[in-house]
């Protein structure tokens, strides 16, 4: 069954133009600050980006924090909340549970297709951001920095060029950590492995909770709406002081600790703290969802 | 094969099903008839596990369900409502992923596969489709690809509900075929439809639901038994009402309806005192008389008087 779930995703056009958005944003943002030469000072705007004109390398880790906070929840919601309702309002659900496929095996491969959904996604932005940051912004131009942006044509972009999120780096890069420490290559393949593994993750909050809702209604929409309203809510209490009670529970809380994996030591107490916090909501609301699931009546 | 007993399924205060005690036997062509909302999908979505019952019990192919619906279900072939199928991918494909989808992942190797998938198109008469997505299908291929989907698995049991909706006269011409030769070949079908010649042409048994209550379940044959009248059509009436003399029950120009048990001797009269005889037929309760006089109106109709 996980097999012919993974198979309907792959299938569905969909999921590739969710994944090409995913990717094409972080392309956009480069093309501007190549083309202007205008990164936001450090410590501003999202994360990473004030280095990236010193450093292409450390692009896929700018453009995760760049489709973090929106484009990859929206896109997990949507695979998320479309799985059961999705099947109900095509009509294909009830040809499926008499075929038959028992309800729990149902709600497992399509948790396991949500989540190869969230990996591909994170992969595709991690690969193709690495292409765009060595191509267009230069692999460690530390020193040439200001200098030279004629040589910065974005006629010159070839998305999905380079193996690996890390196939060029040269070994003696002068790539630093957050904490000013220079990181091998070794270690910075590590870290960006360690984040997009916590990146992943992060998303399977929203997915649990999209398919939970998945299970009580027959609009796919509905679900993905309900799931992504309950993350604006989460996001905005993680920035009011007057929530500080609720902030540790909250889905988003720890979204951003995987910026800690780019401190030299890495700063483990977030990230074991946001990797439990997902877990928590993982088990609870998938739990609701077999519950409801496995005794619903099916009437679509 | 499918029995139910007492079968009851309530919706907050609304009984969609009330009471039904199903008795489907090996062999049948079962014809569960109803006017539209009697229950007869609510009742068919029980049967595949699908609605949980508030009361009663079911029991097909000797396995109590819902209990041990997935064991069940592999002997039974469905189509429920409308036919469904994901829109982007071809027919073959969306058979291939549910044949591939069920338990066991349908056994056998790769090309038994494709071959059962092939055996289903071609018996519902889509063996020479092509890549087209579903999504370009007309109803009726539709509802043909809807019935493969039943048959892939060649199931002891369909269970079918509406299975001729949408489709052209020689369609549901094709779909009574196949069903009376699977038929005799073994397989007992079970259908809802609200279609009355179609059950009457295709079925030897007949349920009839109304609003919810199992209202009459029989032999088609023997609620078909003939009713003791007689039906002629001749060029001469009168003749034929003085030859006949108080057996005429009544006259509509040359149509005459005779009481009387044996036919032959009653055309051997008539022709011995003259009457020109066009037709003569045993008169046999019609299937919507049937189905009118136990049933009360649907529930799409509401103030219609008593």
């Amino acid at each position: 069954m996980i097999a012919v779930e993974l198979f309907k995703l792959v299938r569905r056009l969909r999921t590739w133009i969710s994944i090409g958005l995913i990717c094409a944003l972080p392309l956009v943002v480069a093309i501007f600050i190549a083309v202007t030469h205008l990164a936001p000072p450090p410590g501003q705007g999202s994360a990473f980006l004030s280095a990236v004109l010193d450093e292409g390398q450390l692009y896929p880790a700018a453009a995760l924090a760049l489709v973090l906070p929106v484009f990859l929840p929206v896109a997990v919601a949507v695979v998320a909340g479309d799985s059961i309702a999705g099947e109900a309002s095509a009509g294909t659900l009830r040809y499926l549970l008499a075929r038959p496929v028992g309800r729990t095996k149902l709600l497992v491969a399509k948790l396991v297709a949500v989540i190869t959904f969230a990996v591909l996604a994170v992969v595709a932005v991690t690969v193709t951001s690495y292409a765009t940051g060595v191509l267009i912004l230069g692999p460690s131009r530390a020193a040439a920095v200001g200098t030279a942006p004629g040589g910065l044509a974005p006629g010159s972009i070839a998305p999905g060029a380079g193996g690996g999120p890390t196939a060029g780096l040269q070994p003696g890069a002068a790539i630093t950590s957050l904490s000013g420490t220079p990181l091998t290559t070794l270690e910075l393949i590590e870290r960006v492995l360690g984040a997009m593994a916590f990146i992943t993750v992060s998303m399977l909050g929203v997915a649990a909770i999209a398919l939970f809702l998945s299970t009580l209604t027959d609009s796919a929409i509905g679900a993905a709406l309900g799931s992504l309203a309950a993350l604006v809510v989460s996001e905005i209490l993680v920035t009011l002081n007057a929530a500080t009670a609720v902030q540790p529970y909250l889905p988003t809380r720890y979204w951003l600790a995987w910026i800690d994996f780019f401190r030299d030591p890495i700063l483990w107490r977030d990230i074991q703290r946001g990797f439990a916090i997902q877990a928590v909501y993982v088990v609870v609301f998938l739990a609701a969802a077999w519950a409801n699931f496995a005794t619903r009546d099916v009437t679509s | 094969m499918i029995t139910t007993q007492d079968l009851t399924k309530r919706f907050g205060h609304v009984e969609a099903v009330r009471d039904v005690s199903l008795d489907v036997r090996e062999g049948d062509r079962y014809g569960l008839l109803g006017p539209n909302g009697s229950g007869k999908s609510t009742l068919v979505r029980m049967l595949l596990g699908l609605v949980y019952a508030t009361s009663g019990s079911i029991s097909i192919l000797g396995e109590p369900v819902p209990r041990h619906v997935g064991r069940v279900l592999p002997e039974i072939g469905a189509v429920i409502e409308e036919p469904a199928a994901y829109p982007h991918l071809s027919g073959r494909a969306n058979l291939r992923l549910l044949d591939a989808a069920g338990p066991g992942s349908g056994g056998g190797g790769r090309r038994t596969r494709r071959r059962r998938v092939d055996e289903a198109l071609e018996q519902v008469g889509l063996a020479g489709i092509d890549r087209r997505p579903v999504r370009a299908y007309s109803l009726g291929m539709r509802q043909r690809l809807g019935l493969a989907a039943a048959l892939v698995r060649r199931p002891r049991l369909l269970i079918l509900d509406e299975p001729t909706n949408g489709l052209d006269p020689r369609g549901i011409r094709d779909i009574r075929d196949l069903l009376t030769g699977l038929n005799a070949d073994g397989v007992t079908v079970f259908m809802s439809s609200h279609l009355l010649p179609e059950v009457s042409a295709l079925c030897t048994r007949i349920g009839v639901l109304d609003s919810g209550k199992l209202v009459l379940q029989e032999q088609l044959a023997s609620l078909q038994e003939p009713t003791g009248r007689v039906l002629i059509s001749t060029d001469d009436p009168e003749r034929a009402v003085a030859t006949l003399d108080g057996l005429v029950e009544r006259r509509d120009g040359a149509d005459l309806v005779v009481r009387s048990a044996d036919p032959a001797a009653l055309n051997a009269r008539l022709v011995a005192a003259g009457v020109p005889v066009r037709s003569l037929a045993v008169q046999r309760r019609s299937l919507e008389e049937i189905v009118l006089d136990v049933t009360g109106a649907g529930s799409d109709q509401f103030g219609v008087p008593a």
